[in-house]
């Protein structure tokens, strides 16, 4: 075939390499479980050392860093009057209802949009645009439209997390692979049934993960809502505070906030873990 | 004639313009034959038989079952696709039921059909097993256990022992023989294993490469088809023979694109 091309050794050119052993630096691979539980305490615990440390030694005024002890004091405040659980429940129940809507609607439209290239085409431009203006840029329309009740706080969160729903629920269909689907045509499946029957559960991992992100991003909409008008709700709550100079309480809201999204991270990935068994890397 | 195929020529549109993959494919094929097409790599093998399974359409000509012009995929026809296809979140059980269950068999029977050939493949043990905790060699044997629960009239498979070591895709050679001698299945399998082409068909279609075209059809008559047939000298001349054709056709095929 070839042997009329001539071969020089480039040999030495070739610099022989070898992989050194390592824990910390390992590439994706697991590291022992112990040095992964101290440095995960860590993560949590050395900025909250620093943060002691500043405040006890740096001898800084309150309304501008509060201690760790100080915003302990207004959390322990602040919940015995029950105004932090009203508030806690107004966003609660605002982020639930938007986002309940907008994952409701925006899977099976995703899931349309992803299996059918002239839904896709249809849909794609317009949710593509739509993606790309910020929900809280719609703020003065939501007002115009729907006054400063709830509904426009429920629209914000619908409108923000329904088109990156909707996309990213798109893209997890894509890695359908295809044989899968013509396997299933083959086996007499109709495309009704390679669409309910395939396809859905194949994505249904990817729709976890993309509703337990955009759950963040509900998350922060809800906050920005409450900046506007409000009488209850955890963003109404900070921006209270920050009037009347109330910085263990901004503290107090932030760190409530933090709490209640990492909780709703690691309950949609403990759903993901156990709906979708077969998903999971390990074996 | 049970499979025709009449002048099929297949294109596919690339950006240096069109591409001929298969050109003038004619054959005919009997019920209960057993038939291997063995070809080089992108000699179009795999396209031919995506035209015979339906899913994909010829640019002209046609393929005929039972007299019948494929238009679609159908159960009529069993498939096991060259790479792995089983559903990830099925145990083997239930990917091998997959089929009977979109065919409206009641849960007992589909359950006795899947457990029956789950066992003629060997993988009893491994039935509530999920597709990743399985070998590839086990994987392709769930997608032919599959293929044939539904009992379709003719069996295609894309080089279905490709990933087999030697011991398990001899005795996946002796169960396939074994199969077409008890039933009235016809086969049709791709290979690029001309010894397997050999022990297995009655008959072989050669592909020469770019564009696919059959370069000769040989009837395969071996004395017996037990293990020991290997040794015997028609087996050889049925080996070299093919083996010369392929290398022949596979220097010009290199030679064309140089
Ligand atoms: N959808 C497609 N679009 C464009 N070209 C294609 C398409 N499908 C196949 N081809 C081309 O057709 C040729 C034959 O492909 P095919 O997969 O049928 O080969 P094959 O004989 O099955 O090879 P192998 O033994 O490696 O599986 C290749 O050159 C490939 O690039
Ligand atoms: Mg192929």
């Amino acid at each position: 075939m070839s042997q009329s091309v001539k071969h020089r050794s480039i040999r030495s050119l070739i610099k022989p390499k070898t992989m050194r052993p390592t824990v910390f630096w390992r590439l994706t691979e697991d590291i022992p479980k112990s040095l992964s539980t101290v440095l995960m305490v860590t993560s949590i615990a050395l900025p909250l050392i620093l943060w002691w440390l500043v405040t006890t030694l740096g001898n800084i005024e309150p309304t501008f860093l509060p201690s760790p002890a100080d915003v302990l004091e207004a959390f322990g405040r602040l919940w015995s009057t029950r105004e932090l659980l009203k508030d806690t429940v107004a966003s609660l129940w605002r982020v639930g209802v938007g986002f309940l809507f907008a994952a409701l609607l925006s899977i099976p439209v995703g899931v349309l949009m992803g299996s059918f290239p002239s839904i896709r085409a249809l849909l794609e431009p317009l949710f593509g645009l739509m993606r790309y203006m910020p929900a809280p840029a719609f703020i003065p329309l939501l007002i115009l439209y729907l006054g400063i009740g709830e509904e426009p706080k429920i629209m914000l969160i619908f409108i923000g997390v329904f088109f990156f729903n909707s996309l990213m629920v798109m893209d997890t269909v894509k890695f359908v692979p295809k044989d899968l689907i013509e396997a299933t045509y083959m086996l007499g499946g109709t495309r009704w049934e390679a669409l309910t029957q395939v396809i859905l559960p194949h994505v249904l991992p990817g729709i976890i993960d993309s509703c337990r992100i955009n759950l963040a991003a509900a998350w922060q909409l809800v906050i920005v809502s409450e900046l506007i008008a409000a009488n209850e709700g955890l963003g109404r709550r900070i921006s209270v505070a920050g009037r009347f100079l109330r910085t263990d309480e901004i503290f107090v809201g932030l760190i409530v906030i933090g709490v209640i999204g990492l909780t709703f991270d690691l309950l949609f990935q403990y759903l993901l873990r156990v709906s979708c068994r077969w998903a999971s890397q390990k074996r | 004639m049970f499979l025709e195929i009449h002048n099929l020529n297949k294109h596919f549109a690339t950006k240096e313009g069109a591409l001929v993959v298969l050109k003038d494919i004619n054959m005919a094929i009997e019920r209960g034959e057993f038939i291997c097409a063995v070809g080089a790599s992108g000699s179009g093998k795999s396209t031919l038989l995506r035209q015979i399974a339906g899913l994909d359409t010829p640019t002209t000509g046609e393929v005929r079952i039972d007299g019948k012009r494929v238009a679609s995929p159908g159960s009529d026809r069993g498939m096991v696709f060259q790479h792995y296809t089983l559903y990830p979140w099925m145990n083997v059980q239930e990917n091998t039921e997959f089929g009977l269950k979109l065919q409206g068999v009641p849960k007992k029977e589909r359950r006795e059909q899947a457990s029956y050939y789950l066992n003629v493949v060997g993988l009893t043990k491994f039935a509530r097993a999920l597709p990743k905790e399985l070998s590839g060699g086990m994987k392709q044997r769930v997608a032919i256990a599959r293929a044939l629960a539904s009992e379709p009239d003719i069996l295609l498979m894309d080089e279905p022992f490709g990933a087999l070591d030697i011991h398990t895709k001899e005795s996946m050679h002796e169960f396939m023989l074994d199969l077409w001698q008890r039933t009235n299945l016809t086969i049709f399998m791709i290979t690029h294993d001309v010894e397997e082409a050999v022990f297995l068909s009655n008959r072989i279609y050669a592909l020469g490469a770019r564009p696919g075209t059959v370069r000769k059809e040989m009837v395969i008559n071996l004395p017996n088809r037990s293990h020991t047939v290997k040794r015997h000298s028609i087996f050889h001349d049925y080996r070299d023979e093919l083996m010369e054709l392929l290398r022949r056709h596979g220097q010009e095929a290199v030679a064309a694109v140089a």
